[in-house]
């Protein structure tokens, strides 16, 4: 079949570093991402429990503009396997014609190892071995989720393999069914809040950034932890718009948060710094300046959650030590315990914030496989265009392997 | 002979009029046949002998006895000053409240009184920086006084030394500082630009606290003030005038010194801002293109310290002391006297153009908030009887309108472009939702009183003071000004006057009258 893959060419990536911070588009084209044709995917398992699932739409998130454009931490070299189909954020149908999202992350169920908790999640656990090893039968290789494995395929193409753990059935639109598992991974950064605001009456939580991960944070929040005051920093106005839509409590330029919370803390400012700030920040930019961003306006005693996927960065980290924050990674999902002591998984409550937000607004562009390019391009830039999911459509690609 | 204010109707022939535009200016081509421009009076002759004068003042009073009888060996007097909201521009050293203070401290000096006290009255404004402070009272003065601690700013939140004097009839609070509630004797020293000033109101607002202020300070207030020149029919002086009547019986004894400048505001190379168009000779349009093409090519920040240093040549046109509401009608009598023309019937559209400064902004930038205060809040109140424009009609300013804020000057004025601003305009709804928070906020509080910060409820106070032309007008435009700055402003962006008229048309018609008030010089319109 034809699809996006990327091998491990370190030139390429090395090129497409270099060329990124120019143009998208050509980091785009010399990068490690090709269009071509390759072997359909090996059944990953001898059990039951695998299935066909054919791509209707498959997102393209942060990470994988990462990737492609060769800003990626090599922290992950050993938990991945080249070359990899990319594509964790999908929308699928299965050979019985049911639609599915899927929970992309390769747990413990689909490599056959015992779960951490009966009811476990895939993403689950305290020890993450079972992800950077080969399992017994050789078949499924390491690979923290779908999309970053080359034993199963990734969403950028026809169709994958994907075990019965990692699909949900669902009833609703495409368009709505591929942002159900960036709403995820925005509401377990929503809910990562919790422990830091249990007994705060008027809790402050601030979110930098309203792309998609910040919008489904907020949209997590206004859902899961209603009584907080959510103030967001988005740069660009649709960005604000659709974060006052799902529920913020104040919207403001990305520029001038650092006000916006001094406003609603009351607090001091002290060279810069706010004297007290927000109970909670969570980071869904994952630059250098939002993390130093998010230290700052973060209270003394304060947890800031590092949504967005960071990579290297540079900080001084002296506020951190004085103010005794908390400084909380948010990956994926798995299982929640909501403020009434409901326990269930993460993607449950995507799938319904999802149906409640109608969250096919997000939903800007789809793309053909062939116009990898164009659509790589349209999402690293797509604030500024206005824009804020970026989908591919593997259903329409056309044409010959490059 | 100053020749007395002008309303010219345009016609073909005119030349086209000044406009500001903030740290400059533009040449608006007005439409013929139905447009007119309203000059105002030409400078009065200033006093010669200030001294002279101030001395007769202070010693054959209004109403009161001469000032060398009421000073005592071991009294407590305190003498309060306007702050650097006035002059605008600033006037040239020596400053008519410098020539005040020292004779009045001179009589003291004479009669033995050895505790005094010197207050900038500048109410929630910005404490004054150590320069204007000198360049107000002089050296001697604030060498003298103010290493001792005996030469201050007034602190409106300092609670310790607030004092309430009584409540006026409709329950409204007199706080005050208490140095001046528990002096013997209280000197006032004004500088007087407009009708608004003076009166009751310098100690009133000058030394009182945010309550106090509160009273009049506010959005119904501010909506039945018809005008702000025109104290008689000002709900804000109203109420400033009840707060005088309790000072009078429950507050320490005042004794009032007000002056009057006239309108020679800006030297030479400015000298075209004070002639009429038309009146233009060659060096007057080679000057004003050579300024206007220079302040063009350099950077706005340069354009604002080079319009900032420029020191006024004002002259005094008359000082009144004595006992306060006698010295203030005396006072109105000679600021009318240079600012009144007469002016028949209002107009459909009125145009202006809003210069770089206004009172809340000396030394500083005049921010999207006080470029609405200074069009709808002051220039539109420059009337007397009738507003300028009719109701409903159509108010066109030029300005850049920029969206920059002095960050030590006007903290809080930035939070309240982006979070009140993007909420409301309205001013009755913003005093009830935003008000108390911005008030109350203790890191303005902090600036306020430690910094150089207006308080924190100061930009609430400078939209207020455009709530009637807000109300009153049906439209109003910027032209020039940055678009999506102007529209949070709640106003309608234009790129040029012509673009303006068309838009206005769309309100008021396509044959609309059209009355440009010119600025400079300042004047007020007695509309019949």
């Amino acid at each position: 079949m034809r699809a996006l893959q990327i091998r491990r060419t370190p030139v390429k990536l090395g090129i497409a570093r270099l060329t990124s911070a120019v143009s998208p588009t050509i980091a785009a084209k010399v990068g490690p991402l090709e269009l071509r044709r390759i072997d359909d995917p090996v059944r990953p398992g001898t059990g039951d429990g695998w299935h066909q699932v054919r791509t209707r739409l498959s997102g393209i998130c942060g990470s994988d503009l990462a990737l492609v454009e060769g800003h990626a931490s090599t922290y992950f070299e050993d938990w991945v396997s080249f070359p990899f189909v990319p594509g964790h954020e999908v929308a699928g149908e299965l050979d019985d014609g049911s639609r599915v999202v899927l929970e992309p992350v390769l747990g413990h169920a689909a490599r056959g190892v015992a779960p951490p908790f009966d009811g476990a999640a895939p993403g689950d656990g305290d020890d993450y071995a079972h992800l950077a090893t080969t399992t017994v039968d050789g078949l499924l290789e390491p690979g923290i989720q779908t999309g970053f494995c080359c034993s199963t395929g990734g969403g950028w193409a026809p169709w994958f393999w994907a075990h019965e753990s990692q699909l949900h059935r669902v009833d609703m639109p495409d368009e709505r069914a591929v942002l159900v598992e960036p709403f995820a991974a925005g509401i377990h950064a929503a809910l990562l809040a919790l422990p830091t605001i249990a007994g705060v009456d008027d809790p402050i939580i601030a979110v930098l950034g309203a792309g998609t991960m910040g919008l489904a944070t907020i949209a997590g929040l206004s859902r899961y932890v209603p009584h907080a005051r959510v103030v967001v920093g988005a740069r660009y106005p649709h960005q604000q718009a659709l974060a006052k839509a799902l529920g913020a409590s104040q919207v403001v330029p990305d520029r001038e948060l650092r006000r916006a919370v001094r406003r609603a803390a009351g607090c001091h400012v002290v060279g810069g710094q706010l004297t007290s700030g927000a109970h909670v920040t969570i980071d869904a930019v994952g630059s250098n300046a939002s993390v130093v961003e998010s230290l700052a306006i973060t209270r003394p005693r304060g947890r800031v959650v590092l949504l967005g996927m960071p990579a290297d960065v540079s900080l001084d980290l002296t506020g951190l030590w004085h103010r005794e924050t908390e400084l909380k990674g948010a990956y994926t999902y798995g299982t929640e315990t909501l403020p009434d002591g409901t326990r269930t998984t993460t993607f449950r409550l995507a799938i319904d914030t999802a149906n409640h937000f109608e969250a096919e607004r997000l939903l800007s562009a789809t793309y053909r496989l062939d116009d990898h390019v164009e659509a790589l391009a349209h999402a690293a830039t797509a604030g500024r265009r206005g824009a804020v999911k970026i989908a591919f459509d593997p259903r329409t690609t056309t044409g010959e392997a490059s | 002979m100053p020749r007395p204010g002008f309303v010219l109707d345009v016609d073909r022939s005119t030349p086209p009029m000044l406009f500001w535009r903030g740290e400059n200016f533009s040449l608006e081509k007005l439409p013929a046949d139905r447009s007119r421009v309203i000059y105002g009076p030409e400078p009065l002759a200033g006093i010669d002998d200030v001294d002279g004068a101030i001395r007769e003042a202070l010693l054959n009073p209004l109403d009161m006895d001469p000032l060398p009888a009421l000073l005592t060996p071991g009294m407590k007097l305190t003498i309060c000053f306007d702050d650097a909201s006035l002059s605008l521009p600033k006037m040239r050293r020596p400053d008519t409240r410098q020539r005040i203070i020292e004779a009045v401290l001179e009589l003291a000096a004479a009669a033995g009184v050895d505790d005094v006290h010197l207050i900038a009255a500048l109410g929630l404004h910005r404490r004054m920086h150590d320069y204007e402070l000198r360049h107000v009272l002089g050296d001697r003065i604030f060498d003298a006084f103010h290493p001792r601690g005996l030469l201050y700013q007034h602190d409106a939140e300092d609670h310790d030394n607030l004092t309430v004097i009584g409540e006026t009839d409709e329950g409204e609070v007199v706080e005050i500082s208490k140095r001046v509630a528990e002096s013997d004797l209280v000197v006032y020293a004004n500088v007087n630009q407009v009708a608004m000033d003076g009166g009751w109101k310098s100690i009133t607002t000058g030394v009182a606290s945010y309550r106090c202020l509160s009273y009049h300070h506010n959005p119904a207030t501010l909506q039945n003030t018809r005008s702000l020149m025109d104290r008689h029919h000002s709900a804000l002086h109203h109420s400033l005038w009840r707060m005088g009547e309790v000072l009078r019986e429950h507050g320490p004894k005042i004794f009032t010194v007000e002056t009057t400048l006239n309108t020679d505001t800006f030297p030479s190379p400015f000298d075209f801002l004070a002639k009429r168009e038309w009146e233009w000779n060659a060096k007057d349009r080679a000057t004003f293109l050579a300024t206007q093409k220079s302040l063009d090519r350099i950077p706005l920040k340069m354009r604002r310290k080079i319009m900032h240093s420029i020191e006024s040549p004002y002259r005094m046109t008359g000082v009144h002391a004595g006992f306060t509401p006698t010295v203030h009608e005396r006072t109105l009598d000679n600021v009318y006297a240079q600012h009144l023309v007469d002016v028949e019937g209002q107009t459909d559209i009125l145009t202006m153009g809003i210069p770089y400064i206004c009172p809340y902004n000396p030394e500083g930038i005049m921010n999207p908030i006080l470029v609405m205060c200074m069009g709808l809040g002051y220039l539109f109140n420059m009337y007397r009887g009738k507003p300028l424009v009719r109701e409903g009609g159509v108010i066109i300013m030029t300005h850049p309108t920029y969206r920059d804020f002095h960050s030590v000057h006007h903290p809080s004025y930035i939070d309240f472009f982006e979070e009140v601003l993007a909420d409301t305009t309205d001013p009755a709804v913003m005093s009830e939702k935003w008000e108390r928070k911005y008030a109350e906020d203790e890191w303005y509080r902090h600036l306020y009183r430690t910094g150089n910060a207006y308080h924190g409820v100061h930009p609430f106070y400078a939209w207020y003071w455009g709530a009637h032309g807000q109300q009153h007008a049906g439209r109003v435009i910027i032209v020039g000004g940055d678009a999506p700055t102007v529209r949070r402003l709640g106003f309608t962006p234009a790129s040029t006057m012509n673009d303006a008229l068309e838009i206005a048309s769309d309100v008021v018609g396509r044959s609309a009258s059209i009355t440009h008030l010119h600025v400079p010089s300042v004047l007020v319109a007695d509309v019949k």
